[in-house]
């Protein structure tokens, strides 16, 4: 094994690992604020995938252009989502909370992956443009530019995120909310709107992953359950309640995922990610970069 | 200025007031004592709006509260210090004052406002940036106290504020209480377990027992009531 191809493979590990982070930005988002967790992020992953897709096969429309197209349409579904169902469980506790938006997302992600199945049949499908097959060398190592930019807009959209949680009073209000929802109410801010737009915003993060995936990599209507539990162990190995920690935390992902193929054989990636989960939650529940 | 009436509040099957009723007058400091159970936290829950009462009404200014929600009654101008404080722990303490400010009401004059705070606490002006949770059990509370007053409260609800403070500490936050009344003109219901402090501030004060009002008057008088004194002040060798 050479060293360039040790690092070949590392930087692979690193530019998949990028979307590991913004698809579990989204859940994490989600999970921190109303205490919903949407096993149905991974379907709206792909989701965004489709529209982006579709707006390419039938106008011919740039994927990364589509972007500016797919993200508010993400976003509105994610206000109908709410309205629709998960509103329903957020006056009980958070226990009940939890256990129900589970179901809630199950019977979503069933709904949503045959629904696709119907509409856009089970084809793997994926936006080839004119650069996709595109690299940049550099001292002996690749970097395909479509999943380099992948990286760079993912990186892009947590650090917008994070300023926004930082410095707007809609961002102050959705971090309030996250820390005591009943403290947040008495400060003035209006919970129930808070959980719509942090839903809301979570489904927009998935429709920014779910394009990067049609373009970088490949979309079925089945994908979803494999980027839910991708996102959900990186939920877990970042921990709660920091942007930049969960982008970090599928990086990580990504490279471990990386390293064990390298040492173990390609085979072994997915064991060694329920591993991990498993070690942190045993090791350190809180996770990495939670509090 | 805040009217209670015949209120009847519960939690599913266990039912806590029993038809409260109290009166606050504009400029007063009102406190409310009772033994555990008593139902004072939960009265102060329903005026928020956190509860919603079965029947009985909340007034403030003549405006019925009863079925407001409560980030709209903050913005009437009544702010609560809960009870053990809830504050926003890892945020900063400069982002905890600013949350207070959040309502249409306090948000467009936030920065004096926050002038005004930090003449109250200057402690809390030096750690702006600290994350909440590290600061010691008497600044969290002055915190707390800042960041109610931050909403610019026509009326303050104090939830026992010297609740796990040391008694020179809680003497201070009884100080604090008073100049805010006399000083910003803020009507205050205070609810204390530190009886004798919180009738020697109150300029009147009700007896609360079992999810109703049991007895009121002036503090002094509060003070000299036969009810009072064998059932706390006994016990309570405080300030």
């Amino acid at each position: 094994m050479s060293a360039q191809f040790i690092a070949q493979n590392l930087i692979f590990g690193v530019l998949t690992g990028s979307l590991y982070g913004l698809g579990a930005a989204g859940l994490s988002l989600v999970f921190g604020v109303l205490r919903v967790l949407n096993v149905a992020h991974g379907e709206l992953i792909m989701l965004g995938g489709y529209a982006s897709f579709w707006l390419f096969a039938s106008y011919g429309l740039d994927p990364f252009a589509s972007l500016l197209l797919t993200t508010p349409l993400m976003f509105v579904i994610g206000l109908g989502l709410h309205q629709g169902l998960f509103t329903h469980v957020e006056t009980l506790d958070e226990d009940m909370r939890i256990k129900n938006s589970l179901l809630i997302g199950f019977g979503l992600t069933l709904a949503l992956h045959n629904l696709a199945i119907r509409l856009w049949t089970a084809d793997e499908r994926a936006v080839t443009t004119a650069y996709s097959g595109a690299v940049i060398a550099a001292g002996g190592l690749v970097f395909p530019v479509v999943r380099v930019a992948a990286l760079v807009i993912a990186f892009g959209a947590i650090a917008l995120v994070h300023l926004m949680l930082r410095a707007t009073y809609v961002g102050q209000a959705i971090r309030a909310t996250a820390e005591d929802w009943e403290a947040a109410m008495l400060m003035g801010i209006d919970v129930r709107r808070t959980y719509l737009i942090a839903f809301a915003l979570g489904s927009a993060l998935a429709g920014v992953a779910g394009t990067l995936v049609s373009v970088g990599y490949s979309i079925n209507p089945s994908i979803g359950l494999e980027w839910t539990l991708k996102a959900l162990i990186v939920v877990v190995l970042a921990g709660l309640g920091s942007m930049p920690g969960t982008f970090l935390g599928g990086l990580l992902l990504g490279l471990a995922e990386s390293v064990s193929a390298l040492l173990l054989g390609g085979t072994y990636r997915e064991v060694v990610a329920l591993v991990i989960f498993v070690l942190v939650l045993m090791f350190r529940p809180q996770g990495l970069f939670g509090r | 200025m805040l009217e209670a009436t015949d209120l009847h509040v519960s939690y599913g099957d266990l039912q806590a007031l029993w038809g409260m009723s109290l009166r606050v007058d504009d400029g007063e400091i009102v406190a409310l004592i009772g033994p555990n159970g008593a139902g004072k936290t939960t009265l102060l829950r329903t005026i928020t709006g956190l509860l919603r009462p079965t029947s009985g009404t909340v007034r403030f200014d003549g405006r019925a509260l009863h079925q407001e929600r409560p980030h709209h009654i903050v913005d009437l101008g009544i702010a609560l210090v809960p009870e053990g404080r809830r504050l926003f722990a890892g945020m900063s303490v400069l982002e905890n004052l600013m949350l207070g400010a959040f309502t249409a009401r306090a948000r467009p004059r936030r920065q004096e406002t926050l002038r005004g705070v930090y003449e109250i606490f200057p402690v809390l002006a030096e750690r702006l940036g600290q994350p909440a949770g590290t600061l010691s059990g008497g600044q969290q509370q002055m915190l707390a106290i800042g960041r109610a007053l931050m909403a610019r409260p026509k009326i303050l609800l104090l939830d026992e504020p010297s609740l796990g403070l040391a008694p020179v500490v809680a003497l201070r936050i009884f100080e604090v209480i008073r100049r805010i009344n006399a000083d910003q003109r803020v009507t205050v219901l205070l609810v204390e377990q530190n009886v004798k402090a919180a009738l020697e501030l109150a300029h009147r004060a009700y007896l609360a027992q079992g999810g109703r009002i049991v007895g009121g008057g002036t503090g002094a008088e509060l003070l000299g009531d036969e009810r009072v004194k064998s059932a706390y002040l006994d016990f309570l060798s405080v300030s």
